[in-house]
């Protein structure tokens, strides 16, 4: 037979992006341990609607820990307190019974709450369209096998590519930064051969994103890659500042350099990152 | 309806070459004078909407998730197929497609699967050329792997993260694209209805789920990439918020839906565990590659699965399909499984289970080396179950997973509203009654990669479009209806959660419209669905307000459409007096319980037309021709 919980649950309500928010506390019985963890947001929903109250807005879609959509931090650690698993693949035996688990958004300057636990990501997609790509156009011809790789570099490649784009790094990083998430794009395409022609104005452009969207710089807490649920190592970080050719200090200060949008000073002279990222086109 | 497929003229081989040649052209400069609607990023949509930027055309792209990068193709696990013949073990264009055709019991157009298998090649150099990490040999060519019962190796793979791994290559060419001002995106926006204006397909409306503004869209083509929607069942493998409304929406508006019923059912999921079950999780089919199929020979043993001896298991795949064994195709599969369990012989606290065991796999090859095959699999399972795969066998059951049918589209994709053109799960073209695995992943970048980019451009070419803005009338009146419908549905404020009444049609779904289907059960359930239709528009409860972000009026009006679109699935079955593929009719099998095909009255697709609310649908149909693979009853013993 399997176990069922009470719990006591303390969840960040906000009703928009514009109203202040609140924790809420609920007391929920019947919890199943073989429920998912978003199957007991569910239940509670379902017990909030019927009694004419406001559920919890949360993302979630696949629900099978690949889409990167879910996104709450669970007892103050992104995804819950299970290494490598999201939160939609945390399952309630990890509780037990009388538990309180406290529920709160992604908290980011860069990602600002739209509702309840529901946030915007957008900027880490603009990241991407700075340049996490390999500029090749539909209809090449070249075959597949033409160029062959190692098989330590794909798998390496591909250690890289499995990040989910779900921000946890982001929300674990005492400064939110999006270091491991930017640093994972860098790795995954730096590991192939198909990566190198880009490979500085790649990153370049990606860093120059993310200070544009407010995120911070990396000061070496690491608390990205313990959080996140792919395990991204933070390996992905080092090679982001390495294909730039300049060490992690100067680059961290290249990018502390970097002006804001809107708010440079046009007497100041554009810093070199900014000026070489424009030669880039 | 027309039903015209215009598939060129000649032989097979030469069609398409031929027809790319022949398609009229847009001239370069001019494609920036037109605008193209893309709906859907997922494998389809994002190829689609970033090789017609590429091209030059100006695109509007949409989607309801928070990222075109979350699309439910991300979830695809097993590979992707392509007739390279590396392994050099006999493949072939021509197998591909000969194992298509079959596989989908010749029920697919055979042109177009030709077309499909052709495209395959192409597909692997564009995705590696991306970036795209697929697994590779130690000599560092790529590697294969048999999958989907298929007896040569033709799949890519990219550890089981092959979707997640496609997608990132066609969602990075998006945003390249997005970087460069050709497509402009807009996530979160969710297509509540399709625009024709004079019987073309013109635009569409949309409701940013951030704030509720639902506004008009126009433009001079439609691309629908909306994925299946096997979500009808409740319970299924695909992603939460994979849904039929777009393509419902489009058919109410004159697009033909063909073979609604076809239907795939997954051999290999983790059993349902309770009825709070928000969704069934795949464990790929590459596990049937190494695990042994088996459930107890005598009826209600209760024995853990290590205490029942070897000469008590029956290993009933491997005994009824000794050619193929574990590998026969889903539909076979699954079916199996279902008899093993109603004859009372499946396993687990549900007994709606058997096992998939890999004790042999572990003594012939090592931990290591299943590991190395299956590792994120195990763990996949030991997450969500609490049990240990080296330990104890996998209980798995069939679940629902795929859809066949889909909206009617010619050998251009497009449907039979002009402009209006479908790719991917969306459409209903290449897999017939039953799709092989690791074939969706081909189809939809085939259609938004390599098709769809010039078949578009042989439409505009052609068509003539007065010039529109988002004030026409027909603009105004979709907007109009859209508006009123989030009205009534917050205005109900019944009893009853959205997730209730899905749950209950989802179970009239499923016994009666799932593994097994007869005449008098689809009568039941066509009785059943209006009747929970009603009570969904008196007795619905949905919360909060359309100006804020509010995802159960969005879920409300997905399951408003599953229980109208149920229906027309229901009376599709009904209508097919035959087993084939993915369609079971219990009444129509051979002595042995294998699907007995009628070709001689039901070799066409069923294209649905819609009537009117409260009118029956109309059936059309289009008849199949097999010119190059001879009709031949499906055969895997
Ligand atoms: C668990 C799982 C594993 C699978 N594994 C494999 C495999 O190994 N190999 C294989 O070949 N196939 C596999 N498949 C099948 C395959 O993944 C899908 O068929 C395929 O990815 C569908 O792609 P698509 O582009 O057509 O649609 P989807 O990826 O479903 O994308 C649909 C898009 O449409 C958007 N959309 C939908 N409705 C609306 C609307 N109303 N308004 C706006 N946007 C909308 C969504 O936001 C999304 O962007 C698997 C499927 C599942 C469920
Ligand atoms: S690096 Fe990890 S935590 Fe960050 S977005 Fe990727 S998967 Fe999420
Ligand atoms: S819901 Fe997709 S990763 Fe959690």
């Amino acid at each position: 037979m399997s176990k069922t919980m009470t719990l006591t649950l303390q969840i960040w309500r906000q009703r928009s992006a514009n109203t202040p928010g609140s924790m809420q506390t609920y007391k929920l019985e019947g919890v199943n341990e073989h429920m998912s963890f978003l199957e007991m947001l569910d239940v509670l929903n379902a017990k909030l609607t019927k009694e004419g109250q406001d559920p919890v807005a949360f993302d979630h879609d696949c629900r099978e820990g690949i889409c990167g959509s879910c996104s709450m931090v669970i007892d103050g650690r992104p995804h819950g307190p299970r290494k490598g698993t999201t939160a939609c693949q945390l399952h309630m035996r990890t509780y037990k019974d009388g538990d309180t688990i406290t529920i709160e958004p992604w908290r980011a300057k860069a990602f600002p709450v739209i509702k309840d636990l529901v946030v915007d990501r957008g900027s880490l997609d603009r990241i991407v369209a700075a340049g996490g790509f390999v500029s090749v156009n539909t209809g090449v011809t070249v075959d597949a096998n033409a160029t062959p790789i190692g098989k330590k570099n794909a798998d390496e490649a591909m250690d890289y590519a499995a990040c989910i784009g779900c921000g946890a790094c982001v929300a674990a990083c005492p400064n939110a930064a999006a270091m491991l998430f930017t640093g994972a794009k860098v790795g995954h395409l730096v590991k192939l051969p198909q990566g190198q022609v880009e490979r500085r104005g790649r990153v370049l452009r990606m860093v120059e994103q993310m200070d544009l969207e407010g995120f911070g710089a990396c000061t070496n807490h690491r608390e990205c890659s313990e959080a996140c649920p792919k395990e991204i190592s933070f390996d992905a970080i080092e090679l982001l500042t390495s294909s730039t050719c300049a060490p992690r200090s100067r680059t961290t200060d290249l990018r502390r350099s970097l002006p804001q949008r809107g708010r440079r000073d046009p007497r100041r002279p554009r810093s070199r990152l900014r000026l070489e990222v424009q030669q880039l086109g | 309806m027309d039903l015209n497929a215009k598939i060129p003229d000649g032989p097979i081989e030469g069609k398409w070459d031929r027809h790319r040649f022949e398609m009229k052209l847009v001239n370069p400069a001019n494609k920036r004078k037109y605008n193209i609607l893309v709906v859907g990023t997922g494998l389809a949509g994002a190829s689609a909407a970033a090789s017609l930027a590429e091209l030059g055309y100006n695109v509007d792209c949409f989607c309801f998730q928070d990222s075109p990068r979350r699309a439910h193709s991300i979830a695809a696990q097993g590979g992707i197929n392509a007739a390279k013949n590396y392994q050099n073990d006999g493949d072939s264009i021509y197998r591909l497609f000969y194992d298509t055709v079959k596989g989908g019991d010749f029920r697919a157009r055979e042109a177009n699967v030709y077309r499909l298998a052709q495209i395959s090649v192409n597909i692997i150099d564009q995705c590696v050329a991306q970036g795209v990490p697929f697994a590779r040999e130690y000599g560092g060519l790529l590697s294969n792997r048999s999958f989907g019962g298929a007896q040569v190796s033709r799949t890519f793979y990219a550890r089981g993260q092959t979707g997640q791994q496609l997608l990132l290559g066609a969602y990075q060419a998006l945003e390249r694209q997005i970087g460069l001002g050709k497509v402009k995106m807009y996530a979160r926006h969710e297509m509540l209805d399709l625009v024709v204006i004079d019987g073309v397909a013109r635009g569409i409306i949309t409701r940013n789920l951030v704030t509720g503004e639902t506004r008009g869209w126009v433009g001079d083509a439609v691309v629908l990439a909306t994925g299946g929607y096997g979500n009808v069942f409740y319970l299924s493998t695909n992603a939460k918020g994979s849904n039929v409304t777009a393509s419902y929406r489009a058919h109410k508006r004159g697009a033909g839906f063909a073979n609604p019923c076809f239907t795939q059912i997954h051999p290999t999921c983790i059993p349902v565990s309770g009825d709070y079950q928000s969704k069934l999780t795949l464990m790929s089919e590459s596990l049937r590659n190494d695990g042994r199929v088996w459930v107890p020979k005598q009826k209600g043993d209760v024995r853990r699965p290590e205490q029942i001896p070897e000469d008590e298991r029956d290993y009933y795949l491997e005994r009824r399909y000794p050619s193929f064994g574990n590998l026969v195709p889903r539909d076979v599969a699954s079916r199996a499984a279902k008899a093993v369990c109603d004859e009372g012989r499946g396993v687990g606290p549900s007994k709606m289970a058997v096992f998939l065991d890999f004790g042999d796999a572990v003594r012939r090859l090592g931990q290591n080396v299943v590991a190395d095959r299956y590792g994120n699999l195990f763990e996949m399972y030991e997450r969500i179950t609490g049990e240990d795969p080296y330990k104890t066998p996998m209980r798995i059951f069939p679940a629902v997973h795929y859809t066949m049918g889909g909206l009617w589209v010619d050998y251009d994709l497009m449907s039979t509203i002009p402009g209006l053109h479908v790719l991917g799960e969306a459409n209903f073209s290449d897999h017939g009654a039953n799709r092989l695995g690791a074939s969706a992943l081909m189809q939809g970048l085939a259609d938004g990669y390599f098709i769809i980019p010039y078949t578009i451009g042989n439409y505009l070419a052609q068509a003539k479009l007065p010039k529109i803005t988002v004030d026409h009338p027909e603009v105004q009146r979709s907007l109009a209806g859209v508006r009123a419908q989030t009205t009534r549905l917050l205005g109900i404020k019944g009893r009853t959660t959205v997730d209730e009444f899905h749950r209950e049609l989802g179970l009239v779904m499923w016994d009666y419209c799932g593994m097994g289907r007869t005449a008098e059960g689809l009568k039941v359930a066509l009785q059943k669905i209006p009747e929970i239709r009603a009570r969904f528009w008196s007795d619905v409860a949905v919360p909060g307000a359309n100006e804020e972000l509010n995802p159960w009026l969005e879920k409300a009006g997905r399951v408003a459409d599953f229980l109208e679109f149920g229906e027309l699935m229901c009376l599709d079955a009904l209508e097919r007096n035959e087993s084939c593929g993915g369609h079971f009719r219990e009444e129509f099998q051979t002595p042995d319980g294998e699907a007995l095909r009628d070709d001689a009255n039901y070799s066409y697709a069923a294209v649905w037309e819609y009537t009117g609310e409260g009118s029956a649908p109309r059936l059309n149909k289009e008849p199949l021709e097999f010119k190059n693979v001879k009709l031949a009853t499906r055969s895997y013993a």
